[in-house]
C-alpha cells in the first residue's frame, strides 16, 4: 500500500474524525485529505512530476501533514528537513537531494534563500505561516492551494517508488539520505501498530520533530489507524505539555530519554497525571534503570515499551512491556514481520552473551542512501542464507539466553546526544572553519539530561580567539543540539601514532572538565 | 519593569542562549521560543538560574510560557514571586 493511501481509507472511513490537533487548530480526516489533495494538485501545477524530490522543512506544526501527504499524491518524494538546521545544512541537503520545491514556513524562508544561493536552478520556495507580505517569487501555502483544480491528480506511481529521502547524520561527518519506497514505509507502520495495539481510538501527543524518523512514524502510524495526533513544537513547557495532553485524553506517548528525564524532574506530578494514557514508548537512545522505575511509578497503569530503531529501517526491535522486569535495559527482539540478530565478524550468528553487530532483515529496510553507492554497500549487504539484502546497524548488541537484545555500544564515533545522532566529526569540522582554529576534537560526556555532553578543544593560532567567540560560531552553522557545551584550548591535541587526533584518548584523560561553561551549568539531573 | 532585574535576565539570556552576541536583535517581549532563542533544555537553565539567583522555588506550574517566554515576561514573574505575600 502507498502511504497516501493509509490518509484515503482513513478519511472515507470517517471523514469527520479528528486527525490532528495542534495549539488551537484540529484538522478532521476529511480536512487533511481535501487539503492535501489541493497542495499535491498545486505542485503538479507548479511542474513536480513523479520522482521528484520536495523538501519539507517545517516544526511540528499541521501544514507539516498537510505537505507530507500532498507530496506523496502528486507522486514526488518528501525530504523532511530539520528545521534546526542552519543553511549550511540546509544548503547540503538542497546540493544533494535537488529538491525542486520547499514547503516551509516563513520564519525559515531566510534560512532557505541562503541555502538556495548559488544553485543552477533553485527551489520553488512555498511557505506558510507569514506574518508579513512573502518575499518576491515565495509561494503563499494558502494561494497555492486555494487556485489548484484538484479533481484531476493523476495516478501518483506504485509501491515500490520512493516516499521519502530522510537525510542521517553519518560518522564521516556527511550527511546520507536514507531512502524509503512506499513499500517499506507501509510494511513498517503496519507492524508498529500492530505491536502497540493502534486503533481508531488512540490519542498521540508528539513532541518529537516530523522532520526524524521516531516523531514521523507517530503521524503515519496515527493516520493509518484513524487515530488522533497531538501535536506539540516541543517539551519546553512540560507542565503545559501535560494540561494539554490531559484535556485530550492521550493515550500514547513517545518519549526520548531526555524529555523522560524532564517529566521525571517535575515535582508536582501526581500518579493519575494522565488517567487515559495506555502506553509509552521509548527510543532514540536506551532509558536509565532509574528512569524506567520513574516511569513506571508516575503512570502505574500505563505499558511502557523499550524499543530500538535507526532511520534506515525506522524501527528494528522492541521489548513486550510484560518482560520489562525480567529483561531489565533490554529493547526485545525484532519487531513483527522482521528479522535482527547479532552477528559475529565472519557474519554467523553470536552466541548468547556474546557481543557483535545487529544486523535487520526484513520489508522494512531502507532501499539505500540517495546516490551514495559506496555508503551504501557499506551497510546493505547480502545475507549469506538468502541472498536478500540485509542491514548492518553499526551497533552493537548481545542476547540473552532467551534471544533478547541488550544495546551494548556503537562500531564508530557516533553519539547520540538529546536523542540525535551526532557525528563528532561534522562538528570538528565547522570549529574548523572557525578562522584562527587549526584543528578541534570533539567528543561526549555522558549526562543524566541530556545523554551526552558535547565537549571540545581547539588548538588555536589566534590568542585572541575566545571560547565564546568558537560557540558563537558553531552556533550560526550547526543545530542547537550539536553546539557544543565547553570549547577549550590546547596546545596541541594527543595523537595516535599514524597521526590522526586521538579521541578516545581525550575521553579517558580528560576526567575534570576543560573549562566551566559560560554562565550555571544546568543541574537538573541529581 | 525593575532595572537590575531586567539587566540580570538579560545578561543571563544573551550570554547563555546567544553566546554572548549582544548585536543579535532581542526585544524584550520577543518569545524565546518561537523565535529559536531557548529550546527544552535552555528551559532547564533558565529554571535553575532563577531559583539559585533570586532565590525563588519554582513549581511546575510555573513553568509555563506566560512565565518564562520573554525577557518581559521573565521579569515580571520574578517581581510579583518576590513581592511580600499579604
Amino acid at each position: 500500500m502507498r502511504v497516501e493511501t493509509f490518509l484515503r481509507q482513513s478519511a472515507a472511513a470517517d471523514p469527520d474524525r479528528i486527525a490532528i490537533t495542534a495549539g488551537d487548530t484540529c484538522l478532521s480526516y476529511g480536512a487533511l485529505d481535501s487539503a492535501s489533495d489541493r497542495l499535491a494538485a498545486a505542485l503538479i501545477a507548479h511542474g513536480a512530476k513523479r520522482g521528484d524530490r520536495i523538501a519539507v522543512l517545517m516544526e511540528n506544526v499541521p501544514e507539516a501533514a498537510v505537505s507530507i501527504f500532498a507530496v506523496l499524491k502528486a507522486g514526488a518524494i518528501f525530504c523532511p528537513v530539520n528545521p534546526q538546521l542552519r543553511a549550511d545544512g540546509i544548503a547540503f541537503i538542497l546540493r544533494d537531494a535537488r529538491p525542486v520545491a520547499i514547503l516551509t514556513q516563513a520564519k525559515f524562508l531566510r534560512a532557505c534563500e541562503e541555502a538556495a544561493a548559488g544553485l543552477d536552478t533553485p527551489p520553488l520556495l512555498i511557505a506558510t505561516r507569514a506574518l508579513a507580505a512573502l518575499p518576491q517569487g515565495v509561494l503563499a501555502f494558502d494561494t497555492a492551494m486555494s487556485e489548484a483544480e484538484h479533481k484531476l491528480l493523476p495516478d501518483p506511481g506504485d509501491d515500490e517508488d520512493l516516499a521519502m529521502v530522510l537525510y542521517t547524520s553519518g560518522s564521516t561527518g556527511r550527511p546520507k539520505g536514507v531512502m524509503m519506497t512506499h513499500r517499506a514505509m507501509d510494511a513498517v507502520s503496519a507492524s508498529i501498530a500492530l505491536y502497540l495495539r493502534n486503533s481508531a481510538d488512540d490519542v498521540v501527543l508528539c513532541a518529537l520533530p516530523l522532520a526524524f524518523t521516531y516523531g514521523l512514524y507517530q503521524l503515519l502510524v496515527c493516520v493509518r489507524t484513524g487515530a488522533r495526533l497531538v501535536l506539540e513544537r516541543n517539551f519546553a513547557f512540560p507542565q503545559a505539555v501535560l494540561d494539554k495532553a490531559r484535556a485530550e485524553g492521550v493515550t500514547g506517548l513517545p518519549l526520548v530519554p531526555t524529555i523522560a528525564a524532564m517529566l521525571l524532574s517535575m515535582k508536582d506530578l501526581g500518579p493519575q497525571a494522565l488517567p487515559a494514557l495506555r502506553y509509552l514508548t521509548n527510543a532514540a537512545a536506551p532509558l536509565p534503570p532509574a528512569h524506567v522505575d520513574g516511569l513506571q511509578n508516575l503512570f502505574p497503569q500505563a505499558q511502557l515499551y523499550c524499543m530500538y530503531g535507526l532511520t534506515e529501517c525506522a524501527r528494528a526491535a522492541y521489548l513486550e512491556p510484560e518482560e520489562l522486569e525480567r529483561r531489565q535495559g533490554s529493547v526485545g527482539k525484532a519487531i513483527p514481520g522482521t528479522e535482527a540478530v547479532v552477528v559475529d565478524p565472519q557474519g554467523r550468528e553470536a552466541a548468547p552473551g556474546i557481543v557483535g553487530e545487529l544486523v535487520v532483515r526484513g520489508p522494512h529496510l531502507m532501499l539505500g542512501y540517495w546516490e551514495n553507492p559506496e555508503a551504501t554497500e557499506a551497510v546493505l549487504r547480502p545475507d549469506p542464507q538468502t541472498g536478500l539484502p540485509q542491514l548492518h546497524t553499526g551497533d552493537l548488541f548481545r542476547t540473552d539466553a532467551d534471544g533478547f537484545l541488550y544495546f551494548v555500544g556503537r562500531k564508530d564515533d557516533m553519539l547520540k546526544v538529546r536523542g540525535e545522532k551526532v557525528a563528532p566529526r561534522e562538528v570538528e569540522a565547522a570549529l574548523c572553519t572557525c578562522p584562527g582554529v587549526v584543528e578541534a576534537v570533539v567528543w561526549g560526556e555522558p549526562d543524566p539530561v541530556q545523554g551526552t555532553l558535547l565537549r571540545a578543544a581547539v588548538v588555536a593560532c589566534d590568542p585572541a580567539l575566545a571560547e565564546r567567540d568558537l560557540l558563537r560560531h558553531c552556533a550560526r552553522i550547526l543545530p542547537d543540539y550539536m553546539v557544543p557545551r565547553t570549547i577549550g584550548f590546547r596546545e596541541e591535541l594527543p595523537k595516535t601514532a599514524s597521526g590522526k587526533i586521538a579521541r578516545r584518548l581525550l575521553v579517558e584523560t580528560d576526567a575534570p572538565p576543560l573549562a566551566p561553561a559560560i554562565g550555571p551549568a544546568a543541574k537538573t539531573g541529581d | 519593569m525593575s532595572e537590575t532585574i531586567h539587566s540580570q535576565i538579560r545578561t543571563f539570556v544573551v550570554d547563555n542562549f546567544l553566546f554572548g552576541d549582544h548585536s543579535a536583535p532581542l526585544a524584550d517581549d520577543q518569545s524565546l521560543i518561537e523565535n529559536d532563542v531557548m529550546d527544552s533544555t535552555g528551559v532547564l537553565e533558565l529554571v535553575s538560574f532563577i531559583e539559585e539567583r533570586f532565590g525563588i522555588a519554582m513549581a511546575d506550574a510555573d513553568i509555563v510560557p506566560a512565565n518564562l517566554d520573554s525577557v518581559a515576561r521573565i521579569v515580571s514573574f520574578i517581581e510579583r514571586k518576590r513581592e511580600p505575600v499579604n
